[in-house]
């Protein structure tokens, strides 16, 4: 294994509890700094794939390495760590903001991992600059539009200093400049991403290379365009491109 | 706290000792006073009262025991003694009440409840609580929109299971949402407390003066 690969993940199978098998045997490896689209259609067992990240879900068969580092679920201490380094931004922002105020909620992971005081500020505003919501930091979330806190919620992620950050469809229910805005945000960001969408021309936008996640499996790995332009592959997956929409 | 003190010793105090009482109403007044409270807004607020005040005034009409008569009027003399008690004190803890939500956000309140040692997961919930309750009720207004859309009118009784189901997704769909929320916890290493905010340095000076207001109210009750 290189080190500079940032996710590893061999052979890796999943059956949820009540017999349900979401992953049949995923390999995968991920490069530092890479941004990667994760495509599929609904059910394909993406989100399965993401919570076995961080070690949320147990893999049930296979291993997954951040950073070199293997993901046991059961050794509490490790988890601590690779939770920091796994960052997930989930899909309804209202789940992901829970404190009372957003700076607060960006404190809350530093804070965990043991940060405090003018080290803890520090971080906060940092990773709230980042993604240009410096002034809010006071402001409940419950006050802000949906884009601002699908931003926020990128910045409580960040403020982990995550060597992955992981996005579950960050281009839904955003208009379309705060679409853009979040991508200008992303495309600055130097880190690893891993991007869960079915937003094929925001993935295309963002990401060199693409994987489609069907059926538990790796269907198809490879330049984001080049998958993209494979209308026979798209539609095997039930992918789709928007009417009108060529590359 | 010293608002809680000063209503279990207003509470506690016999309303026959009635000068207790006006003592009690210039301490009080004081207090808004201080906390510069418009008039308004506190009498806007204590509107709540109103039922009790009804049942209050209902009181010296049904009783037992001696009876006595203001010109037309056959009253109770027991009913009355209980009708003015709940009235006066009952105004008294809704005024203090007043001062405490007009004074101190909900967030300082539970801050408050915080250092004074109360459990922290139940300070947590409290404060999820707050945060959620936005949440959960735009979630609610969106299910009426929808069933007013598509022709629904709560009319009547046979509309309750309507009702009913649409209370028991809006549950399902806040504990789903309750265990996001926590898999977004985990995800960021919650072990359990949750980041303080900045700590107001707990001053004995701001005790000794919150405490001397219900001091005083048990001075005066013991001594009139």
């Amino acid at each position: 294994m290189q080190t500079n690969d940032s996710l590893v993940i061999e052979e890796l199978a999943f059956a949820y509890p009540d017999g349900n098998q979401a992953l049949f045997g995923v390999n995968l490896k991920i490069k530092q700094g890479e941004r990667v689209a994760l495509l599929g259609p609904n059910g394909a067992g993406k989100t399965t794939l993401i919570l076995h990240l961080n070690g949320i879900l147990a893999s049930g068969h296979g291993k997954v390495f951040v950073a070199g580092k293997l993901v046991d679920s059961t050794d509490k201490a490790a988890l601590k760590q690779i939770r920091s380094k796994v960052g997930i931004v989930f899909q309804d922002p209202d789940d992901q903001l829970f404190m009372p105020t957003v700076g607060q909620d960006v404190a809350f992971g530093p804070y965990n991992m043991g940060l405090r005081d003018s080290e803890l500020d520090k971080v906060v505003e940092d990773s709230l600059s980042l993604v240009g919501m410096l002034e809010y930091k006071d402001r409940p979330p419950h006050h802000l539009s949906f884009g601002q806190r699908r931003r926020v919620a990128v910045a409580t992620v960040l403020a982990m200093k995550p060597e992955i950050l992981v996005l579950d469809e960050p281009s839904s229910n955003l208009d379309p400049a705060s679409r853009r805005e979040l991508a200008d945000i992303l495309r600055s960001l130097n880190i690893t991403m891993i991007m869960v969408t079915h937003d094929l021309p925001y993935a295309n936008e963002l990401c060199e290379r693409a994987l489609i996640l069907s059926g538990g499996v790796i269907a198809a790995d490879g330049k984001t365009s080049d998958l993209l332009k494979d209308s026979a592959l798209l539609k095997k997956h039930r992918l789709e491109l928007p009417v009108g929409f060529t590359l | 706290m010293a608002g809680l003190l000063f209503i279990i010793v207003a509470v506690s105090t016999d309303i026959s000792n009635w000068p207790a009482f006006v003592a009690f109403f210039l301490m009080i007044i004081t207090v808004t006073q201080i906390a510069k409270l418009p008039i308004t807004t506190v009498a806007k607020r204590s509107l709540i009262e109103i039922p009790f005040v009804f049942f209050a005034l209902l009181m010296p009409f049904f009783g037992t025991g001696e009876r006595f008569e203001i010109g037309s009027l056959n009253l109770y003399r027991d009913g009355l003694l209980a009708g003015a008690s709940i009235v006066a004190k009952g105004t008294l803890g809704i005024l203090v009440a007043i001062n405490l939500s007009a004074t101190t956000t909900a967030r300082e309140i539970l801050r408050g409840l915080e250092i004074l040692k109360l459990p922290t997961p139940m300070v947590q919930i409290a404060s999820f609580m707050l945060r959620y309750i936005n949440v959960v009720n735009d979630e609610m207004q969106r299910m009426a929109v929808a069933r007013s859309a598509r022709g629904f009118e709560a009319t009547g009784v046979r509309q309750w299971p309507v009702l009913a189901t649409a209370a028991g997704a809006l549950f399902i769909r806040s504990y789903e949402r309750g265990e996001r929320v926590h898999l977004a916890m985990i995800a960021r290493g919650y072990q359990g407390d949750l980041p303080k905010e900045a700590q107001i340095p707990n001053n004995p000076r701001y005790w000794v003066i919150s405490l001397c207001v219900p001091f005083f109210a048990l001075v005066i009750s013991i001594l009139s």
